[in-house]
């Protein structure tokens, strides 16, 4: 690895977990240790809350509940809005009301494996702990959780586990979960302990003497930049799939909030776990402007093929069964169509690279379930996936009862975020970050069901015990916008926006974006090698450039202006792009979502090396023209062993 | 146009009065309505028993009661709940409808109606027809300043004297059959705004509209229909 | 790379479609309908991707491109929305997001209109402000269970059918198209939606009195219409919520009433 991509730093490591008892003392013994706050004092503190989805909807909640003044903000007309809407299969929770086997400590296992030996296990195990209360809570608050005939929750088996801990409400658990944490939210707007900031956007940190003490934020309706300060900030701002351009994620999903703290000092860690998810409706054009996942569950009784033929282009019900490839089944024939998601992704894009894929520009495979309509019946397969096959022939047009589906995969989930200690407070002391914008709980890989699981374990029940102990100093010297700190980041947000309407060039904010996210699925996407990546950072910086003297962006930034919304945003991911392109290449292992040519068994698995890379990459920002700086935090498994995953 | 901000948001006078509540008034006041067109119908079905029948039931409308209570006292009765029903109906329209107007200042430069049956977008425009129907009727039978036979006759002779006009038949068959579709509308209505409407009874309540509502429209409509065709002279 | 227009891959023939799309630049000013037209449309495309074709053409051609609020663009958040040819959401019974070109052909002539509502002022060209929906939820859509108060998941069964009819108007999305394709411009479906959700949960039953008058309150003192019973709601409702919500909630309603529940001034 040459110098110049990078520098090394000092090592980190979270002080925070009580080494000295058991892991599963571990979360009691640190709640005890940890230093509270009295109930009078809690009224005199205010705490930022950035973004409302499960994590920061529900931390804003509960700390308002606990009598906290809390700010929250977020960047959609309502919280109600956030991407944790989206989600459609469940919470994992060890509640164990199958009597299957199930507990704590093997969600933890399960956890820790399907993460790669890439998590830390500290977190892992407190969020397999915490996973009980967040199901007592949200069926508390009305939750329509799927039930069976005898009035008790419904479980089942997801993401191939051997166990059912699943709880989920049909295909929409993230949507019912978020307007539980919704609804506990507006119940403390109108009781006057939390306030709303609808369509403002975090533009910035303030961190005055080392600590996070307030944020700069842009009112995307009347387009005023302006301050706000608080004795902490929390940012719940979700993952940077959109670096893709092309995701799962929301349109406005964006990294915005997470690069500019990182800028301001917080390290980010695995930038380039990203886990893209086997099941998407494949690209029609490049028109293009999203891609829409079709729940996994559709593996269980679809068969997944392509021609044996390279460019056969016939009809699929016309190809005979013997010229067809259904590969999942023929590589791993224990698991078949239920291989985890990174292996089945793969598999995808093999195939499809050897030119046997299928649909428009070759990119996609059949998901086929004439077999499982013949031995179930219609009816059966209508009541198990009646409404994905709708949403399938809504956006393809197509009847999935007649034809087979085509599925490519596509960027769901990024494993990788803001690094934060067991507190969940990240290298700038002062700030927190839960959700999918940290780093810690999934790995290099997350099982499904279990994002759901973390947010709300972040949100409801782990920060607002952990943030004590830092508030437990406060309240903090007052500042107002008059500080050096605040008329820096102020100024210099103002210069950001004036600058990108001032360039006035010939491209969108959009073309870019769509050059970025074509250049990272190419090169730093299902698979990365040494040659790839280099391209990659060869490139970036000529689009950062262009972007920065040939952007067209219209209007002015004193109004609703979605143009210029799109172009900060824009600019922030190719410097993010950038990041993952050196995290990836310096990680020369293969691991989780993170898959290396040059690190594959011999059967072409993922095959880690954890001689040399069983660490969280934590990147330090450094000013431009300068290499980052790469701190290692040392990964010990004294509950888990190490062992390489197979599905063979 | 709309400029309205959240600091200085105003609140609408109509908040006073509980949207809802001005549903219920209307429901209750149409039930009111409904039971007395019913009474009405079989009333008028005396006309087919011939002139003294008919007469005499309308004396016995005046009549009834005494001497335990004074001349007229049922009816008066009976004209006074009907008039503030029609009334409260009436209020409780007017103010939905002007609250409907104020939540929509701008209107829509295109827009369709996909659920809205016949009956169901006819229910305002069609109401005021019916109200001017009703006074016209009052004024042409019961009072009978506007009949061809003038006051001084007997109501029998008046029916007669104005179905055998047949301007005055289609003005009456017309404003009828508006009325039935009001009915239609008004009964499923009833039953959902007194939270009484459930997917199941969905159906029911809709064929019982249907058939009442025609049923009604079709008593009312047999003795102007008999009188213009002479089988009641 | 791109500002290609419509889709040269698909291998159908684009279509040509002719725009007149609600300008408005802020809420202060008046707006009017300006025509537009956008060539080459693919049918694979959905609504909002052939509004950001016309926004790129905007764009480059420096005009100010048409606000339009979306985000999760799967059908599920409930942001976007506009009205189409008089319909919300256009017309198929889904959301303008999942709306696609291929309900349209070539030569099509087509209106954009925002939500017309008082209480959800027009932000910008498309964008309203539907923020009177939280205020409906803040005056009791939700259940007050502190966190870490709430008892242990099983010690409550519920029947299914009670949790499947509360499930099914819990996916209520918030997108206020039944506001706007009323005739009232009324909000009762949003509202008697969650009455509905929360009013069939066993935990729901302490607040349901109160939840009831003070959510009816709310949405009347925003200035939404009052329902009469049309059905224009339900039809255009993406995610089919039922009349049969209303006529639940006006069941509450008069119950708490008689049992002496007020709103809160």
């Amino acid at each position: 690895m040459p110098l110049e991509l990078f520098t090394a730093g000092e090592p980190i490591a979270d002080t925070k977990a009580p080494a000295d008892v058991p892991i599963g003392e571990r979360w009691s013994e640190r709640r005890f240790r940890g230093r509270l706050v009295n109930p009078a004092n809690r009224r005199k503190m205010t705490v930022i809350v950035v973004g409302t989805g499960l994590a920061g909807g529900s931390a804003a909640a509960t700390l308002g509940e606990a009598g906290y003044k809390v700010k929250s903000f977020w960047y959609q007309d309502s919280p109600r809005r956030a991407h944790s809407v989206a989600a459609q299969g469940g919470i994992n929770a060890a509640k164990n009301y199958r009597n299957d086997g199930d507990s704590v400590h093997r969600l933890f296992y399960d956890t820790v494996k399907g993460g790669d030996f890439r998590s830390r296990e500290n977190n892992v195990h407190r969020l397999a702990e915490v996973s009980v209360s967040i199901i007592d809570q949200c069926v508390a608050q009305g939750v329509p959780f799927a039930r069976e005939y005898g009035g008790l929750l419904d479980n089942r088996s997801f993401g191939g586990t051997q166990v059912s801990r699943t709880f989920y409400a049909r295909g929409q658990t993230g949507q019912q979960l978020l307007y539980g944490a919704y609804q506990a939210l507006e119940r403390q707007i109108a009781a006057g302990s939390v306030e709303q900031n609808a369509r403002t956007e975090m533009l910035d940190l303030i961190v005055v003497d080392g600590r996070a003490r307030g944020i700069v934020a842009r009112d995307l309706v009347s387009g005023e930049i302006s301050t706000h300060f608080a004795d902490a900030v929390v940012l719940a701002t979700g993952g940077y799939g959109n670096v893709f351009y092309l995701s799962t994620n929301a349109k406005g999903s964006n990294a915005t909030a997470i690069w500019r703290a990182h800028k301001k000092g917080a390290y980010l860690a695995n930038p380039c776990y990203t886990q893209i998810h086997p099941t998407c409706i494949p690209v029609k054009g490049d028109y293009q402007s999203k891609l829409t996942l079709m729940s996994e569950s559709l593996r269980n009784d679809g068969r997944v093929w392509v021609p044996k033929e390279r460019g056969d282009d016939r009809n699929p019900r016309e190809i005979p069964e013997d010229q067809r490839d259904y590969y999942l089944e023929r590589i791993y024939p224990a698991f078949g169509n239920l291989v985890p998601r990174d292996i089945a992704s793969r598999q995808a894009k093999n195939v499809c690279d050897e030119g046997r894929g299928v649909g428009p520009g070759g990119l996609g495979v059949y998901l086929d379930f004439a077999e499982a309509i013949e031995r179930l019946g219609r009816p059966a397969v209508e009541a198990k996936y009646g409404n994905l096959f709708d949403m399938y022939a809504q956006i393809t047009g197509e009847d999935p009862y007649s034809v087979p589906m085509r599925i490519y995969p596509a960027v769901h989930y990024t494993m990788g975020g803001l690094w934060v200690d067991y507190d969940l407070q990240s290298s700038i002391p002062g700030m927190f970050v839960i959700g999918e914008a940290n780093f810690s709980d999934h790995g290099a890989n997350r099982l499904g069901a279990s994002a759901l699981m973390q947010g709300l374990a972040d949100g409801y029940f782990v920060l607002p015990a952990t943030i004590t102990e830092y508030l437990a100093d406060g309240p903090f010297e007052k500042i107002d916008d008059s500080h050096p700190a605040a008329v820096e980041a102020l100024q210099s947000v103002q210069a950001q926006v004036q600058k990108l309407l001032n360039i006035n060039g010939t491209r969108t904010p959009a073309s870019f974006h769509r050059e970025l996210g074509q250049l990272m699925w190419d090169l730093c996407g299902m698979e990365r090698s040494e040659e790839s990546l280099r391209k990659a950072l060869d490139r970036i910086p000529e689009i950062r450039q262009e972007f920065w003297t040939n952007l067209k962006v219209t209007g002015d930034w004193h109004s609703f202006n979605q143009t210029l919304e799109h172009a900060g945003r824009v600019a922030d991911f190719i410097e993010l792009a950038e990041l993952m392109c050196i995290d990836a290449l310096h990680r020369r292992e293969s691991c989780g979502g993170h898959f290396r040519a040059e690190s594959q068994t011999p059967e072409g698995e993922a095959l880690r090396d954890d001689e040399n890379f069983a660490y969280v990459a934590a990147w330090e920002w450094t000013p431009e023209g300068q290499p980052p700086v790469l701190h290692k935090e040392n990964l010990e498994y004294e509950y888990v062993h190490l062992a390489q995953r197979s599905y063979k | 146009m709309v400029t309205v901000t959240h600091a200085g948001r105003r609140t609408p006078k109509v908040a006073k009065t509980n949207s809802v509540v001005k549903k219920v008034v209307m429901a209750v006041s149409g039930i009111i309505m409904l039971l007395y067109l019913v009474a009405h119908v079989i009333g008028n079905l005396k006309v087919f028993a011939g002139r003294d029948s008919f007469n005499s039931y309308s004396e016995w409308i005046r009549t009834v009661g005494e001497p335990a209570v004074p001349h007229q006292t049922v009816l008066t009765i009976v004209r006074v709940v009907l008039i503030v029903a029609v009334v409260a109906h009436f209020w409780a329209a007017v103010s939905l409808w002007r609250q409907a107007k104020r939540a929509r200042p701008q209107a829509y430069a295109n827009k369709k109606s996909v659920a809205q049956s016949y009956a169901s977008r006819t229910m305002r425009w069609g109401g005021v027809i019916v109200l001017l129907f009703i006074i016209w009727h009052i004024l042409d039978l019961t009072v009978g300043t506007v009949n061809p036979d003038g006051t001084d006759s007997t109501p029998y002779d008046r029916l007669v004297a104005s179905f055998q006009n047949p301007f005055i038949t289609a003005f009456y068959v017309l404003a009828l059959i508006l009325l039935g579709m009001h009915l239609r509308h008004g009964i499923w209505s009833v039953t959902q705004t007194l939270g009484q409407s459930n997917r199941r009874r969905e159906r029911t309540v809709n064929a019982f509209a249907v058939v009442f509502s025609t049923a009604l429209t079709a008593g009312f409509l047999l003795v102007p229909f008999s009188v213009l065709f002479g089988l009641v002279d | 790379m791109q500002s290609s227009v419509g889709d040269p891959g698909a291998g159908k023939r684009g279509m040509n479609l002719t725009l007149r799309i609600w300008r408005q630049k802020d809420p202060t000013v008046k707006g009017k309908m300006v025509t537009y037209k956008v060539t080459d449309i693919s049918p694979d495309m959905s609504f909002l991707e052939m509004l950001d074709v016309l926004n790129e053409q905007l764009i480059m051609q420096g005009e100010d491109p048409v606000a339009f609020d979306h985000d999760c663009r799967e059908g599920i958040c409930g942001m976007c929305g506009v009205m189409i040819n008089g319909e919300a959401h256009g017309p198929q019974q889904t959301t303008t997001c999942q709306l696609h070109m291929r309900s349209f052909k070539d030569g099509d002539k087509i209106d954009i209109e925002p939500w017309r509502a008082s209480p959800f002022p027009v932000i910008k060209d498309l964008a309203v402000d539907r923020r009177a929906f939280d205020r409906i939820i803040q005056a009791g859509g939700y259940i007050s269970v502190a966190t870490g108060t709430a008892p242990e998941a099983h010690a409550t069964p519920v029947p299914k059918k009670d949790s499947d009819a509360a499930f099914d108007a819990a996916t209520c999305i918030g997108c206020g198209a039944c506001v706007a394709a009323c005739p009232n411009a009324s909000s009762m479906l949003f509202t008697a939606a969650k009455v509905t959700h929360l009013g069939l949960m066993p935990q729901g039953q302490p607040e349901r009195d109160d939840r009831v008058v003070n959510m009816v309150a709310q949405q009347d003192r925003e200035g939404f219409g009052g329902c009469t019973n049309i059905g224009e709601c339900s039809h255009a409702c993406p995610k089919g919520i039922s009349m049969e919500t209303i006529s639940r909630l006006n069941h509450d309603l008069l119950g708490a009433l008689r049992a002496g529940a007020r709103p809160k001034s």
